[in-house]
């Protein structure tokens, strides 16, 4: 599994022999590769006129090139916006929230996440074959589509601590700019034009999971709000900047504690582990039907619905678990 | 068997609803009582078996290519697709199927043959085991304020409603056959519900024909009467569920509901909840969006909106909080009606009493609370749920919104219910299928004259042998959660309201959760239980063993015999899961998930066991995790895959530019 950022062909078509030398090398003698482009067949080819573009397949004949058109930047902003809205209304009938939760369109960008992640890991998994994964910049969709590829393929990243591991690596050093998109959350409409939830609704899918498999992810909900938290204002250095450039510049690491260094802790450990785990070594597929996608209640009516009696019930569960 | 054209019909196609490729071939079977399509396969033999009962429509379809398309759709929501290769064969099956799901006489339903090897006594056993008598003594009735009454002994008075009815101890003979003369259906004001703590009470009945100016001495001395019934307060609420617009309609009828005015001490409130044909509407546009093939989020949001069914859930729901905090916080009683008060009253009766009452919420209290506001009250099971052939108009989906209900307070508080969700979806399993005598007929006249409880057996004997199945793991009876009355949040609450799959999409394995929270939970409780008990007896092995050791120095104590090695439950991680199809630019590949492997239907019956086992007992397996992929699903040829540079975007990419 590969991520980039898009070629830059331009409106001339540009060619770059060592980047085709590059993809070139990666294949073998008569296999084939997918290239799984973020952006919608449209985006990518307007792309060009501001010098980026796509890989035309006479240059990088061994690879078959994939559109997934994913939502980010501001529209992904106004959806996440909309959603919280309905959410927070007072009373609106049964119909208008069900047609307000669909004109969020928050959902549909789950579902779409978690199937093209799910296209990549099948790709994978079952067509053996290489994946390269890029949209425009390759900080953004690009990393929600690897991160969540390798949740589904591999059982290393379920575990608490691979989980860390993958953060770190699929969405920190490889430059997911957190300072640009999570600065305001929902209360951000025009200003700042970088602000967008990637990461949330990475964690959101990363939340689908582990409602369809319970027993799989070493990690509960609470990891999941802890990290949404903490992307958008934390004590510790974990999410700062935009970049390792950036980190190193402003000495993050001399300057900063570190969240997993706090989550590691063994007492603060107990609160994010998940009683029902158990190692399971097989890729998880999710369900992507529309039944299978829920509401992240947990998150988006964390402050509006009483969570007492489920509080109660994971509280049970720990007990049966341990007591065991 | 007369009925049946074609016995057998040989190399039918059986298939999977969302991909043609998953297509089996087998042999399809038509009995006396069900229809069984058994596969070709060598090893596996799998077999499908459908009541007659449970199917609710069939459809024949142009005949194509491959043969002549059969939709059998279910009343359980199961949706079964066959394909016959002579449209002769596919007519035969079709004319015999029509005649045989709609029986003319109940001696065709399967309850009557139905054999699960039981003898007389333990047939007996069964019926007695939801007793109301128990049950109305419990509550605490017959006592000072309330009386038994078998004015209704031959079901002379009214005979929808049981022999014996509880009534106000202040309500005569006279009183009472006076109301009834007054009340839709001859549905008297009756005891539902009784409350020891406070003496509230709610009560149920049918609509008063009052129409615009109608009075009547009695019915006004009944109410009074139910009042009276409760010195802790001075009047009582009266309930009428219909929409104000509804009951009104219905005082041109010569019907109505009751005026404040003549009424002396009583508050009447409308909650609006629909009839029973907007319910059979709205259930069937939600069927529809489920057949709906790779819908988008938009399309299932939107046709789950348009076809209101949450919003009918919830204004049930509402309507069942409103009574119960009636009962509850202010000690007032309820009399509550709808039209014939056999339908939205059972209803809302029944969710007041789950509310304020956790035995209720105890397994064999759902069973009794059933049995007293659905069976005895006279629910017309035969008219809603056609066990046998009659006018499609009546037919509404009233108990299964019931159950729904349940289920949504489960979801909210998990920890209240004895039993799971696995109990409910049974239960509305077996309402339909007719295995059972339970919810024949359409009251308890009609079922004594059948002498349903000496020909069939009780679905609650046969629940309550297999109840380790039916457990919530997260119930303790000393929990907060299980003492006293729920109180579920009234608003803002639209979105704690969720689509059940679990039912409307019961057997699509795909889209359910892999793997079963309840049964893992379920397993670990177990074998605590084992260990708890295996560690007793070491320790009383040990403390013998310390005697006789103070007498005898050389023995060495086995303390270091622990526990044996309790295999931990391992959830059926050895097993894979299939990826359903991600890629839906193309038409032909459909993106639904397959059912898990051979975990098709639930309804799996060897031929060695057809008599006495459940046919729904593999549902248990409803929820395992994935089963073993056994066909690769990339195809040969053109890949699962898209050609590049697809050119339509799915759904979702499609994002109005700023």
């Amino acid at each position: 599994l590969l991520r980039s950022s898009q070629p830059l062909s331009g409106p001339n078509r540009r060619r770059c022999r060592e980047d085709e030398q590059l993809l070139g090398t990666i294949l073998d003698e008569d296999e084939r590769g997918f290239i799984i482009d973020t952006r919608s067949a449209q985006a990518a080819k307007q792309a060009r006129m501001g010098g980026g573009g796509t890989e035309p397949k006479s240059s990088y004949p061994q690879w078959r090139r994939l559109h997934r058109g994913l939502e980010r930047g501001r529209p992904l902003q106004e959806s996440f916006i909309r959603l919280v809205e309905a959410c927070s209304e007072a009373s609106p009938g049964m119909d208008r929230w069900l047609g307000r939760l669909e004109s969020s369109r928050w959902l549909s960008h789950v579902k779409a996440a978690l199937s093209t992640a799910c296209l990549a890991a099948q790709c994978l998994d079952r067509e053996d074959a290489k994946v390269l994964v890029h949209g425009a910049e390759g900080t953004d969709t690009t990393l929600l589509v690897t991160a969540l590829a390798q949740l589904i393929l591999d059982p290393s990243c379920r575990s608490l601590e691979g989980f860390q591991e993958l953060l770190e690596r699929e969405w920190i050093e490889a430059g997911h700019p957190f300072q640009l998109r999570c600065a305001r959350s929902a209360s951000s409409h025009a200003r700042g034009k970088q602000e967008a939830p990637l990461f949330l609704l990475f964690l959101d899918c990363v939340w689908q999971l582990s409602r369809q498999f319970p027993l799989s992810l070493e990690f509960g909900e609470q990891l999941l709000l802890t990290l949404f938290d903490n992307a958008y204002a934390s004590a510790y250095g974990t999410f700062l900047c935009n970049n390792e450039r950036e980190r190193s510049l402003c000495k993050v690491k001399e300057s900063t504690h570190s969240l997993w260094a706090w989550l590691n802790q063994p007492e603060e450990k107990q609160k994010y582990l998940n009683p029902l785990y158990s190692h399971n070594p097989l890729v998880i597929w999710p369900s992507v039907e529309p039944q299978s996608i829920q509401l992240w209640q947990g998150l988006f009516l964390r402050w509006i619905r009483p969570s007492q009696h489920l509080d109660e019930a994971w509280e049970e569960i720990q007990r049966l678990v341990k007591g065991n | 068997m007369e009925h049946i054209r074609m016995p057998k019909v040989e190399n039918v196609r059986l298939l999977d609803r969302f991909s043609s490729r998953r297509a089996v071939v087998g042999t399809l079977y038509l009995t006396a009582t069900h229809v069984i399509f058994v596969e070709n396969g060598s090893e596996t033999r799998k077999e499908t078996w459908v009541l007659h009962s449970q199917i609710s429509s069939i459809e024949k379809q142009a005949t194509t290519a491959t043969g002549c398309p059969l939709l059998i759709r279910c009343k359980n929501f199961q949706v079964i697709q066959l394909v016959i290769p002579q449209e002769r064969d596919c007519h035969d099956v079709y004319i015999s199927l029509i005649r045989l799901a709609r029986p003319v006489k109940y001696e065709e339903l399967y309850c009557f043959s139905f054999n699960p090897k039981l003898d007389k006594e333990e047939r007996e056993q069964g019926w007695k085991l939801v007793d109301l008598n128990e049950e109305y003594n419990r509550m605490g009735v017959p006592n000072n304020y309330w009386q038994i009454s078998d004015v209704n002994r031959d079901y002379g008075v009214c005979d929808s409603y049981p022999t014996e009815v509880y009534v106000p101890k202040s309500a005569t003979a006279h009183i009472i056959v006076g109301s009834s003369k007054f009340r839709s259906r001859r549905r008297f004001p009756a005891l539902s519900y009784y409350c020891k703590g406070n003496n509230a009470s709610i009560c149920r009945s049918s609509q008063p024909l009052s129409g615009f100016s109608a009075r009547c001495l009695e019915d006004e001395q009944m109410l009074q009467a139910i009042r009276k019934a409760n010195p802790g307060s001075d009047f009582i609420y009266v309930v009428d569920t219909r929409p104000k617009l509804n009951a009104m309609a219905n005082r041109a009828a010569g019907k109505g509901y009751e005026n404040e005015d003549n009424y002396s001490n009583i508050k009447f409130q409308f909650i609006g909840i629909e009839n029973i044909h907007v319910m059979r509407n709205s259930l069937q546009k939600m069927l529809e969006v489920c057949e709906l093939k790779s819908p988008s989020m938009s399309d299932f949001l939107w046709g789950l909106e348009n076809s209101g069914w949450l919003r009918h859930i919830k204004a049930i729901m509402d309507a069942g909080i409103f009574i119960a905090k009636a009962v509850a916080e202010e000690g007032v009683s309820v009399l509550v009606h709808c039209s014939d008060g056999w339908d939205r009253t059972a209803q809302v009766c029944s969710v007041a009493s789950l509310l304020l009452d956790p035995y209720y919420r105890t397994m064999k209290g759902f069973m009794v609370l059933i049995e007293k506001d659905w069976v005895s009250f006279g629910h017309k099971f035969n008219h809603r749920y056609g066990n046998l052939d009659g006018d499609p108009k009546e037919i509404s989906p009233v108990i299964d919104q019931f159950i729904e209900c349940v289920w949504q307070l489960m979801e909210q508080f998990p920890c209240a219910f004895e039993f799971n969700e696995r109990f409910l979806i049974h239960i509305q399993h077996h309402i339909y299928s007719c295995q059972f005598g339970n919810f024949l007929c359409n009251s308890q006249k009609e079922r004594r004259e059948l002498k349903i409880k000496e020909r069939t057996y009780s679905l609650w004997a046969h629940l309550w042998k297999n109840r380790a199945d039916y457990l919530n793991p997260l119930y303790r009876p000393d929990h907060s959660q299980t003492q006293g009355t729920l109180h579920p949040q009234i608003a803002p609450c639209n979105f704690l309201y969720k689509f059940w799959s679990g039912m409307y999409n019961r057997f699509e394995k795909g889209l359910h959760p892999r793997q079963s929270v309840t049964d893992y939970l379920m397993a670990v409780k177990e074998e605590t239980q084992q260990l708890e008990e295996e560690l007793e007896v070491l320790q009383e092995r040990l403390a013998n063993l310390q005697k006789s050791q103070s007498g005898n120095n050389k023995v060495k104590s086995k303390q270091q015999d622990q526990s044996k090695q309790f295999g931990l439950y391992t959830s059926n991680n050895s097993l894979a899961n299939t990826p359903q199809e991600y890629s839906n630019d193309l038409k032909s590949f459909p993106s639904r998930s397959p059912s898990q492997g051979d975990e098709d239907s639930a309804l799996i019956l060897t031929q060695d066991n057809l008599k006495s086992s459940d046919p729904d007992l593999s549902a248990n397996s409803d929820q395992e995790s994935g089963v073993e992929d056994l066909s690769c699903r990339s195809p040969s040829g053109g890949g699962c895959l898209p050609s590049e540079d697809s050119g339509k975007d799915s759904d979702e990419a499609v994002f109005v530019a700023g």
